[in-house]
This record gives structure tokens, C-alpha cells and sequence, in this order.
């Protein structure tokens, strides 16, 4: 079983959700994003990776470099989405439930 | 392309016959009012029983708005049933993606465990998604952030009614 961050938890973090955004704007590699933002390089790829678990992005290689770009097909937002909508679904059973009781 | 399942457990203090009771039957007393798609006020939400079995909301003005459907009836342990709504909120009969709901017993408790999977389904909404914030980004990636948060209850483009 993978434990992965919980996608919304990964963009509720703003230097990942700036990055998040960059690279939805355009496809770029880790030297271009840490060039862009007041953060280190190790940095930047930590977070790329938290953002990769998360599978709101994928890389690709382009000659020595990756290249970030975000889920072609938008499906890391909708599992986003869907992940945080079913989790405060189940909140709101177990609150019913405690109510019901018996 | 294939995307992991969304998995999520949650336990509940009343036996499985009980959760599952509560679950499906009652549904419309505990599931998030901020979720309806339609534009009439939801006033129930509706489950048959039986595989095939319609599954949605029924609106203040009589309007009945369709879910899914219910794949399997087992209680009190497994309940699987079509989520059918797409990435626009809208429901769509030729998407069929499994949510099964499994009710465990852990002493006089029971787990629940929620599974959502073929999600690559969504291909082609998502794509639509995608293409529809293209031009919003930032502001549709804070949304994303405050409903993590907690600070709203849905972001926009879930219908509030």
C-alpha cells in the first residue's frame, strides 16, 4: 500500500503550489523553476517529488534534463478533488453516526 | 495510463448491519449539502436497493438528478455502487467508475473502507477540466489550497446551489 501525500495537503504548501502553477503554465526542468523562486535547487526537486507522489505532475526526459509538466490529461486534479470529497464524505457518516448512536 | 484508486478508512462506533443501514438508506441525513448538482435544493437522496438500482439526488421541485447507480447489494459487508458524475459535475451515463464501500467489524465498531478506482475513466473530462482552467490557474490552484485548509466548503466549480 503507498502512502502518498494527500494531494490537496501537496498544494497547500505555497512554495509547492507556486511551483505547481509555474509548471501548469508551461513544462519546465528543476533549473528554470529554482531560478524563478527564492528557493534552493535541492529544494525545488524535493518538492517536484512531493508533487510527483502526489500525482499532480510527471517528468520527462529531455537530453540531460527533466522537463515538470503537470497530468496531461488533468487527472491528478481530479483525483485531488475527489480524494478530499470523499474524505470529508466519510467525516460527515461518522459524525451521522456518533449522533445515531445505538 | 492508469491512476491509484483514492483509498480511504473511517471508523464508526455502531455495528457493520448498522453502518451499512445508515450509509445507503440514510444517506441523505449525513452527506454534505454543499454537494448536490443540480439547482434545486436537494431534498432527498435516493438508493435502490438492487443491482441496477437508481442512485441520486431529488430536488425541493420534484427534479431528479442521477448519481449513479448501485452495482451490488451485499450488506452488511459491501456495498459497490457506479459513481457516474464527471469532471464537470454533470451526470454522464457512459462513465462508469467502481466506488465500493466495505463495512468491517472491529469489536462493536465497524470500518469502513471506501474505494473509488478507474478514475482514468475520466480521461476525457479531465481533459476538458484541464482545458477549461487553463486560463485560471492561479486562482482555481488556491481554491484547491483553502478546501485543504478547511476554510471553504467547496470550491467553484462544484455547484452549491
Amino acid at each position: 500500500m503507498t502512502n502518498s501525500l494527500q494531494p490537496l495537503e501537496a498544494l497547500a504548501d505555497p512554495t509547492r503550489r507556486a511551483i505547481f502553477e509555474r509548471v501548469a503554465r508551461k513544462p519546465q526542468s528543476v533549473g528554470e523553476l529554482a531560478a524563478d523562486l527564492p528557493v534552493s535547487r535541492p529544494a525545488v526537486s524535493q518538492h517536484l517529488r512531493m508533487l510527483k507522489e502526489a500525482q499532480l505532475v510527471i517528468d520527462q526526459a529531455q537530453g540531460t534534463r527533466r522537463i515538470y509538466r503537470i497530468d496531461p490529461r488533468g487527472l491528478g486534479l481530479i483525483r485531488a478533488w475527489l480524494d478530499d470529497y470523499w474524505g470529508e464524505a466519510l467525516r460527515a457518516f461518522q459524525k451521522f453516526t456518533d449522533q445515531e448512536g445505538i | 495510463m492508469t491512476i491509484a484508486p483514492i483509498r480511504r478508512t473511517i471508523e464508526v462506533a455502531v455495528p457493520p448491519e448498522r453502518a451499512f443501514e445508515l450509509f445507503s438508506m440514510r444517506m441523505h441525513d449525513w452527506w454534505p449539502i454543499g454537494h448536490s448538482i443540480s439547482d434545486d435544493p436537494r431534498a432527498a437522496i435516493e438508493m435502490a436497493p438492487d443491482p441496477g438500482g437508481w442512485w441520486g439526488q431529488i430536488g425541493q421541485h420534484g427534479t431528479r438528478t442521477q448519481w449513479g447507480k448501485v452495482l451490488a447489494w451485499n450488506p452488511p459487508g459491501q456495498l459497490l455502487l457506479a459513481w457516474q458524475i464527471d469532471a464537470d459535475w454533470k451526470f454522464d451515463p457512459g462513465l462508469v467508475t467502481e466506488l465500493e464501500l466495505t463495512f468491517t467489524p472491529v469489536g462493536m465498531n465497524t470500518l469502513v473502507t471506501l474505494e473509488h478506482r478507474d478514475l482514468e475513466r475520466f480521461g476525457e473530462s479531465a481533459e476538458k477540466m484541464a482545458e477549461q482552467l487553463r486560463n485560471g490557474w492561479p486562482g482555481v490552484v488556491q481554491a484547491y489550497a483553502d478546501l485543504a485548509n478547511g476554510r471553504i466548503e467547496c470550491a467553484p466549480a462544484c455547484s452549491t446551489a
